[in-house]
Order: structure tokens, then C-alpha cells, then sequence
């Protein structure tokens, strides 16, 4: 029996995690031999799929930028202890503020003005969703976990009722409003390269992404570098200890959801006012849980978040190839993909830690014994 | 006599709807009395009706459908519990694993097995739970008031619904009328105590969550093969959150989440009746609303407003001997 020692700051941040993320895909990879395919060749495909060429690129990006603002959310919640199930009612909340307000105002300015306004709105609308069950964990005593996944259904059940019978545009068979009026969507990102010469093929990636690496940097800013963000990660770690350092637990878990709200709200300036230039009935499809996954896979941190995002577009994008290449393949893969990710980074975290302890126990007393010898 | 025929078929399929909703409560129960949250309800019962449609189209038997479902869906119980009762893992993270597991992995197999893009091919016949005519039926359906009740109410369903209302007296004496039961409840309030009283808390544990596949193995199995004929992707249709909103509206007890199950049932059947008919005083009520009511009831319930539910004490807290 060998003692356990204690693990090296290095293998807590990477090894670990990259175990776990290498058993995640290693058991994907088993899946795809299970159903007669060659888990090397699914593999080819995606990264060809994914980053092989321009277009795949362009789609890669376009889904990266929603998973980095689900990703955000879910990590901004998860530092103040709290898990946030609900970015997928958020996000699509954030589209009815993003959508209204771009609706309103499309003919009147042109889309540099509407940005700042139709951010603020979405993260509002974001916002207030998260807010409601924040401000429930923390003077009602219900959990918030239960209350998102209740208010996913909720925002759902009333965004298919506002798009059916308030904002439909009249005289149309689909759930959709109208388009937002030309100049006052944001551009897409082929059409801006297309002004400095460059062509690319048209793909939905829009100027969006540099809206999502930039709340990737003020989160961190948010998370390490202000009085908010370490109150947050106080209530996080040890909430009797921020209340002995005058913390209120109270008012930062409402703030910290309805941050991680605002944020997930920002999926809308993607797909709404960029990608879709309208709101459609389930635009959010499943981001907000792939922000779980991401943020699980990124340790929280907006670095790590922004590379699993990148990771999660690949497998998107890469995914919807696999279907074109194998008969029995679809991009419902990604989907056991990210289930796997979730268990094995989320679930089966501390797993390999013991065995690894003891690992590095046995090692140490090695080195401690050929010291002695000599 | 109209309002009345509606009446009768309204509630009849309030309980052709509530089936599942009771069969995954009863799942949550034990699950969570023990102390393991379960939001993988979903899931299980997702990867049960996949197992069993698939296994009854290849094999031809509902009943071996029906085990492999229950197998599938503990296997799915017992990776969750190996999550969060060994490694002490979050329990809302595993569950969600098992939700997004199942989801993916019913369709890549069914699409890989099947081909018919993610559908298992239609039952027919003897590949169903059919509908059982109980005794005297059609001699007792010329009575008034009783007739129709037992006719066309409580007659004619198929052996898995008058399960998932037996699951639930089962349900009610393991839990509060055995040993078992006691300890069960004993190690999601005070897990301290049941150790120091010599018991092991992994182990109770793990059969909580054994008992919570077996029961969301049959709810699974009851989509797809009773009230269904075969898988259909995302079939369970957020069925297992609902169950799980009605575990809490019951205040994690059975009998009281059984007529949350049916009230919920009732609010379903409702919705789809309702749908563009005029009622006196409030015009129509979208459908919507009437999707959304269960939610929104748990929220206000939740938030101590109607009454109040406490969960067991010791929920979502992973047990270490050490209390480190």
C-alpha cells in the first residue's frame, strides 16, 4: 500500500482534465467501432469537415461564438456554486429582447448603432430570466437547478406562443417574424471580408464572434480582477467565510445569475441579429446545454472556454459531414460526444485523481529512497 | 349526457398520459429519498423505450423488450450511482450526462441498426402491451354512472398502467412500512447516522437507484411499446422532467406525487381538448399555457407560495466518511 501524495498544481490543471477529456473521446471512439465504422477514418472526416476548407471554417466559428457565450454563462454561475441549467430558456428570452428591439428600431438607424442597443437588451431579457430563479434560491429556498430546467420549459412554451400568434409575420405559414431590415442586421462576416477585397464563401458567421471573445476577456476581467468577481468566487468556495468578510450570499447569487443570464442572452446577437436576421422558433437548438459541456471541459476559465467552444464548432460542423461520408454516421454523434464529455469532465471529475495520487505517491517514495541510498 | 362522454374520455386518457409521469416519480422517489438528486429520469426512460422497441422488433416478445428496457435503463441507474455514490461526483452534472447520453446514443444506434433514420420499425399485433378487457366489462357497461367508469375508465388499459398504479401502494409500503424503507429514508436526511449505525450508505444507496432504473425502465418500455409502436427520436419528450416536477409538487411522497402525476396527466389532456374551443368567462386558452402550467405550478410551489416542499436533508450531498 503506497501513501497518496499531493498532486502537482500541473497535473491538477491539465493532466487530469486532459485524461478526462481523452477517456470521453476514447469511449466515443468505442461507440463508432460498435456500430462498424473505423473511429479513425469518423476522426478524418471531422477535422477535414471542420477546419479543411473555407466554408467548414466559416460554420466551425458561427457555432463557436454561441458555445463561448453558453460556455461563460454556465462558468459564471459555476464560481459562485451555483449550476445554471437554464441557458438554453435564456438565450431564447434574450432572442425575444434582441428581436424587439432590432424589430423596432431596424428602419430608424443602421446596424453599428443597433448593436450597442440590441446587446443591452438581450443581455436584459437574459438577464431577468436568470433573475427570477436566482432571486428564488436566494430569499425562497428553492433550488435553482430545478427551476431553470422549469424555466427552459417555460420560455419555450412561451416563445412558440409569441411566435404563433403576436409576432408572426402576417400572411406566412412559418413561426417566424420578418427579416430585420437590410443594413441593420449585423454584417456577415463574407460581406465584410468582401470590402477589404477578400473573398470568402458565404457561411452564417457574422461580426458576433468578436462580440463573444470579448465577453470571454470582461469575464475574466469580471471573474479575477474585480470586487464583484471575488465575491463570487468567495460564495463559491466557502460561503460562511464571505459572510464573515461582509459578503452578502444573498444578493450575489441574484447577481451572479443574472450575469450568467446575460450572458446566455447573448446567443441572440448570433442568431438573431446575425446568423437568422429574424427570430425562428427554436434558434437556440441545444447551445445552452453545450455550454455545460464547455464549461465543464474549460475548467471555468474563459481560455479554456474559448478552445472548447472552438473544439464543440469543429464537432458541429465536422459532425454534419460525418452523415455525408457514412452511411450509418450522423451528427447525432456529437451529441453522445458531448454527453461522454459532460459525464467524464463533469461527473467522473475526481475518478482518476486517486489513482493518480497514488501514482505520484509511489514515484515520490522512489526518488525519497534512491536519495536515501546514496 | 356530451360534457359527461367528454368527461370519461378526458380522464381516460388523463391516465394513459399520467402512465409514465407515475413510473418516473416513483423512479425519483427512491432515488432522491436516499439522498441522489435525479434529473437522469429522462434519460432512463428514453434509453428504456429505445431498448425496448428495439429488442421487441428483432425479437418478436414484448416481455423480453420489457427486461431489456429494465436492464438498460439500471445499467444507465448504476453508472449514475458509480458517478456520484463512488466517486462522489455532482449529481445534476451526472444526471445531465445521462439525459444528453441518451438522447445522442438512441439515435446513432438506431439509425445504425435500423436505418430508418433514428425510428426502430413499427410494432404491430402481439409486439404491443395490448389493451385488457377486465372482468364483467361489457356486462356492467349498461349501468348507469358505473357502467361507463369501469367500461371505458378503468377497463381497457394495458397491463402497464394498472403498474405504474400499483407502483405506487409498492412504492409507498417499501418506503415507509420496511426496514429497507426506513433506512432509505434515514440515509437521505442523516447519512452519519445510518453509518454509525453499522449500515452502508454506498450500498443503500445503490439500490435506490437500482429501484430508480427498474421504474424508469418500465416507463420507458411504456412508450414505446404500449402506448407507442416503436422508438421515435426524443420520444420522452421532457416526460421525465415533468415526473420529476411532480415528485417535488407531491412533496417526495408517493402518494401525494401520484395525483400530482394526474393532475399533470389531466392538464395534458386538457390541452389538447381545449385547443381552440371558446369557454365561458376567459374565451380560449392556448395550448401553451396549458404546457407551460405544470412548470410554472412547480415554481410557485417551489418558492413556498402554495404550501411548502422541503426535499430530504441530505440531498445532492455526496457522503465521505471523513467530512472533509
Amino acid at each position: 500500500m503506497s501513501k497518496r501524495a499531493k498532486l502537482p498544481v500541473w497535473a491538477d490543471v491539465a493532466l487530469i482534465p486532459l485524461i478526462n477529456v481523452s477517456l470521453a473521446f476514447l469511449a466515443a471512439g468505442v461507440v463508432v467501432a460498435l456500430i462498424g465504422e473505423n473511429p479513425l477514418a469518423a476522426v478524418e472526416v471531422l477535422v477535414r469537415g471542420a477546419f479543411g476548407y473555407d466554408e467548414g471554417v466559416g460554420y466551425t466559428l458561427y457555432y463557436t461564438t454561441n458555445f463561448i457565450f453558453t460556455g461563460l454563462a454556465v462558468a459564471v454561475a459555476f464560481h459562485a456554486g451555483l449550476f445554471n441549467i437554464g441557458g438554453e430558456g435564456q438565450a431564447y428570452i434574450g432572442g425575444l429582447g434582441v428581436g424587439l428591439v432590432c424589430l423596432a428600431l431596424d428602419h430608424l438607424m443602421p446596424w453599428w448603432m443597433l448593436l450597442p442597443i440590441a446587446i443591452g437588451a438581450g443581455m436584459l431579457f437574459g438577464a431577468a430570466w436568470a433573475f427570477i430563479p436566482g432571486y428564488l434560491q436566494a430569499y425562497r429556498g428553492s433550488h435553482v437547478v430545478i427551476t431553470t430546467i422549469m424555466f427552459n420549459f417555460i420560455a419555450s412554451a412561451l416563445m412558440v406562443y409569441l411566435l404563433v400568434n403576436v409576432l408572426i409575420k402576417p400572411g406566412q405559414m412559418a413561426p417566424e417574424t420578418r427579416d430585420i431590415a437590410e443594413g441593420a442586421s449585423l454584417p456577415l462576416m463574407h460581406e465584410l471580408f468582401a470590402q477589404f477585397g477578400i473573398k470568402i464563401t458565404q457561411t452564417p458567421l457574422n461580426l458576433s464572434i468578436f462580440v463573444a471573445l470579448i465577453a470571454a476577456f470582461l469575464v475574466w476581467v469580471l471573474i479575477w480582477r474585480t470586487r464583484w468577481g471575488y465575491a463570487i468566487r468567495m460564495i463559491g468556495h466557502n460561503e460562511s467565510a464571505a459572510v464573515y468578510s461582509g459578503i452578502n450570499p444573498k444578493k450575489m447569487v441574484v447577481v451572479a445569475m443574472a450575469i450568467s443570464g446575460s450572458l446566455a442572452g447573448l446567443v441572440a446577437i448570433n442568431e438573431v441579429m446575425g446568423a437568422q436576421g429574424r427570430i425562428v422558433l427554436d434558434f437556440v437548438a441545444g447551445s445552452g446545454f453545450t455550454g455545460i459541456a464547455v464549461a465543464l471541459m474549460g475548467r471555468n476559465h474563459p481560455v479554456g472556454i474559448i478552445l472548447a467552444s472552438l473544439l464543440f464548432g469543429a464537432l458541429f460542423q465536422g459532425g454534419a459531414e460525418l452523415a455525408f461520408e457514412f452511411s450509418t454516421i450522423t451528427r447525432d454523434l456529437v451529441v453522445v460526444i458531448q454527453g461522454l464529455v459532460i459525464l467524464f469532465c463533469g461527473a467522473l471529475a475526481y475518478m482518476m485523481r486517486a489513482p493518480l495520487e497514488r501514482l505520484f505517491g509511489l514515484v515520490g517514495a522512489r526518488a525519497n529512497k534512491s536519495e536515501e541510498a546514496r | 349526457m356530451d360534457i359527461w362522454v367528454q368527461l370519461i374520455s378526458a380522464l381516460d386518457s388523463t391516465l394513459r398520459l399520467a402512465t409514465p409521469l407515475i413510473l418516473c416519480a416513483m423512479a425519483g422517489l427512491f432515488s432522491e429519498r436516499s439522498g441522489i438528486v435525479d434529473i437522469g429520469l429522462e434519460g432512463k426512460m428514453l434509453a428504456g423505450a429505445f431498448a425496448a422497441a428495439a429488442t421487441t422488433a428483432v425479437t418478436g416478445s414484448v416481455w423480453l423488450g420489457l427486461l431489456t428496457a429494465m436492464a438498460v435503463s439500471i445499467a444507465m441507474a448504476l453508472l449514475h450511482g458509480f458517478a456520484c455514490i463512488t466517486h462522489r461526483g455532482d449529481q445534476v452534472v451526472s444526471g445531465l450526462a445521462i439525459n444528453i447520453l441518451a438522447a445522442g446514443l438512441s439515435v446513432v444506434l438506431g439509425i445504425a441498426w435500423f436505418k430508418r433514420g433514428g425510428q426502430t420499425p413499427s410494432l404491430s399485433g402481439d409486439e404491443r402491451f395490448r389493451p385488457i378487457e377486465l372482468p364483467f366489462a361489457d356486462a356492467l357497461s349498461d349501468l348507469p354512472l358505473i357502467g361507463p367508469i369501469y367500461t371505458d375508465l378503468i377497463s381497457g388499459h394495458n397491463l402497464l398502467v394498472y403498474l405504474a398504479f400499483l407502483a405506487v401502494p409498492v412504492t409507498y409500503i417499501i418506503v415507509y412500512k420496511t426496514r429497507f424503507g426506513l433506512r432509505l429514508r434515514a440515509v437521505g436526511e442523516n447519512p452519519q447516522a445510518v453509518d454509525t449505525a453499522g449500515i452502508s450508505v454506498a450500498w443503500l444507496r445503490y439500490r435506490a437507484v437500482i429501484m430508480a432504473g427498474l421504474f424508469c425502465g418500465l416507463a420507458g418500455a411504456y412508450l414505446s411499446i404500449a402506448l407507442g409502436a416503436g422508438f421515435v427520436r426524443d420520444m420522452s419528450a421532457g416526460k421525465g422532467y415533468i415526473a420529476l416536477a411532480a415528485l417535488i409538487f407531491g412533496k417526495w411522497r408517493p402518494v401525494t406525487a401520484m395525483f400530482a402525476c394526474l393532475l399533470f396527466g389531466f392538464l395534458e389532456a386538457l390541452a389538447t381538448r381545449l385547443q381552440g374551443v371558446d369557454l365561458p368567462l376567459v374565451g380560449q386558452i392556448e395550448v401553451q399555457f396549458m404546457q407551460a402550467l405544470p412548470y410554472v405550478l412547480t415554481v410557485i410551489l417551489l418558492a413556498g407560495f402554495i404550501g411548502r416542499a422541503i426535499a430530504p436533508k441530505a440531498i445532492g450531498v455526496p457522503y465521505s466518511k471523513d467530512r472533509a
